[in-house]
């Protein structure tokens, strides 16, 4: 059904309306898989709306996704996560008082089949799952270059570090894309170019990655396509090179002062 | 302290021998009741944890399932003449099957919302109870309801007449409840729970499916509120429809916050401490409230995870630097080997 030339990811007409605001205003545009896409725009555009509604958290107001081929409009989040697509948020939530390596474990369960009464019962298979998790969890601490604080506390590492810890969490559920929201937020620019290598690193190994950020240099010089939303519209996309001298875009979000070099 | 496994074996080992002991050591059978009815709250205490501590809701009808566990041991017993350990058996089942419809609608709700439904399900129990006088009693209670049947053995059979035969059966299902709990949470079927405490959205994300796991905790937490409740009526042997009252569950919650929030052992903590504290300022009637309000907002201002809660956070503080420790010196010596190798 899909090959490799089927987007990773689709959107026909998307529209989301919260009371009589139209947050997103028919947005049609495809990620093509093993890309990185990024979506820009200013504060409002509706970035995260998008990204709430594609991973499942709202139910479009009109409109239609594709994951991978199949229609998943209105599918909920764990459905979504479970078909293959990851996301993280704007705020790292991570469970403080735990351990780094703790947090992580509960990254595959979507993965593993154990009910209620494997547990109760201590059945193999209950056992393998764990096992399953645990590895897991070192797999994608090992990737994201953070095994080092494996045992400290999820409370007490850096910004950047609790960044690297959402994208080893996504990576857990072994998706086919990740949604990427504000990754480098909160860090500075020599842990910026960290990340973006991280994000390089996890398109190499197959993924589709889609980003939302402000960060101009890290994306131009990282994605291969730029959407950009203005007032839940999509005012442009296409690569860099093209958005960035964009008029619209130059008077909607880059400002009149911002002219590639 | 406790951060060896060795050293926290060695103390359950203790507290389980201190706890079988009690009886030889206790004044007189008043202060073995007073125990073996704290074991009992603290069975529906641990079950209120986790669907409370673990997975963060906020149930305020628990105290309800309680009483629907006594009141199908009581019924069954008193009106229908069925054999003690069957009512027994069914009572947790009873619970969780209400449990399960209470919520499959409740858990729609999220946060306060959900606490304030469940505070009215728990109240609409009470009302149930109180007049639906042909089934419950009513008002009037049940009464006369029969001691644990005693279960024959090769060895002659065990009877639960006296306050110490009680206790240890009390104290035989607080160690069972407390085993299960144990295997529940640290499962991953518990860090799903967790995960729904600390994020919703995370966990959705992470591909958790909400509504299906808040109700398993919930089902999960109300067999043991069942549970309770069918020991408690073979225990005090009449029942009101005061037990099932919003206090009941209150009382319920703060054993929770003073022993540990989300915690194994924290619930059973509380209930012991609590009923005890209670109990010893008994000659204060109602002024004791005065002694117990401001013990209580101190804690929560400076023991807000409860004293357990305090305590686990210090030894996961200790472990995690051990580990770095640990580390450091592994790739110290590590990059000594490689410098020597270099020379």
């Amino acid at each position: 059904m899909t090959d490799h030339t089927t987007p990773m990811l689709e959107v026909r007409g998307l529209s989301k309306t919260f009371g009589g605001l139209a947050a997103v205003r028919e947005v049609t545009t495809r990620f093509e898989r093993g890309r990185i896409s990024a979506i820009i725009g200013p504060n409002g555009a509706g970035k995260t709306t998008f990204f709430n509604l594609v991973s499942g958290l709202h139910k479009p107001s009109s409109g239609h996704i594709l994951f991978d081929g199949a229609d998943v409009t209105g599918l909920r989040p764990d459905r979504m996560a479970a078909l293959g697509m990851a996301r993280t948020f704007q705020t790292t939530a991570l469970f403080d008082k735990a351990s780094v390596r703790d947090n992580l474990i509960v990254g595959h369960r979507l993965r593993t089949k154990s009910t209620f009464w494997d547990v109760l019962l201590g059945t193999p298979r209950l056992h393998r799952d764990e096992r399953a998790c645990r590895d897991k969890a070192e797999e994608v601490l090992d990737f994201v270059g953070l095994s080092g604080v494996a045992d400290r506390l999820a409370g007490e590492i850096s910004q950047e570090e609790r960044k690297r810890v959402a994208f080893a969490l996504a990576l857990a559920t072994e998706p086919k894309i990740v949604l990427l929201d504000e990754p480098a937020g909160g860090v500075n620019p020599e842990e910026t170019v960290g990340l973006a290598q991280l994000i390089r690193k996890m398109a190499a190994a197959g993924l589709t990655v889609c980003l939302i950020e402000h960060k101009m240099d890290m994306i131009m010089s990282l994605a291969d396509k730029i959407i950009v939303l203005d007032h839940g519209e999509m005012i442009a996309e296409g690569p860099p090179a093209s958005v960035q001298s964009n008029p619209r875009v130059i008077e909607a979000y880059l400002g009149a002062d911002y002219v590639a070099a | 302290m406790l951060d060896n496994p060795l050293h926290k074996r060695l103390l359950l080992g203790a507290l389980l021998v201190l706890a079988l002991l009690f009886p030889v050591v206790a004044a007189n059978d008043y202060v073995i009741y007073v125990m073996a009815l704290a074991y009992i709250m603290a069975i529906a205490a641990v079950g209120l944890n986790l669907i409370l501590g673990y997975t963060g809701q906020l149930n305020l009808a628990h105290a309800g399932f309680m009483a629907v566990g006594a009141y199908t041991v009581g019924i069954l017993t008193v009106d229908y003449g069925v054999p003690y350990w069957v009512a027994f058996a069914l009572a947790g089942f009873v619970a969780a099957a209400l449990g399960f419809l209470a919520g499959v609608v409740s858990l729609r709700l999220k946060t306060h919302y959900f606490v304030i439904f469940t505070l009215c399900v728990g109240f609409i129990m009470y009302l149930v109870i109180e007049k639906w006088d042909w089934l419950t009693h009513g008002t009037v209670g049940l009464i006369g309801i029969p001691a644990p049947t005693p279960i024959p053995t090769p060895f002659g059979a065990i009877r639960f007449d006296t306050p110490v035969q009680q206790y240890y059966l009390v104290l035989a299902f607080l160690v069972l409840a407390l085993w299960v709990m144990h295997r529940i949470v640290r499962s991953l079927l518990g860090r799903a729970f967790v995960a729904i405490r600390n994020s919703e959205d995370l966990a959705e994300a992470l591909g958790i499916d909400l509504m299906r796991t808040k109700v398993l905790a919930f089902v999960l937490s109300t067999f043991y509120a069942g549970l309770a409740g069918a020991l408690y009526a073979g225990f005090v042997r009449f029942l009101g429809p005061a037990m099932a009252l919003e206090s009941q569950t209150f009382d319920m919650v703060t054993f929770i916050l003073v022993g540990g929030i989300g915690t194994l052992f924290g619930p059973v903590l509380g209930a012991v401490a609590l009923t005890w504290i209670t109990q010893s300022l008994q000659f204060l009637q109602d002024y004791r409230m005065i002694v117990f309000g401001p013990l209580l907002i101190l804690l929560v201002m400076y023991f807000p995870q409860g004293i357990l809660g305090a305590v686990n956070e210090r030894r996961a503080k200790r472990a995690a630097q051990a580990a770095q420790a640990k580390r450091a010196a592994q790739s110290r010596q590590q990059s000594g080997r490689g410098a020597q190798a270099n020379a």
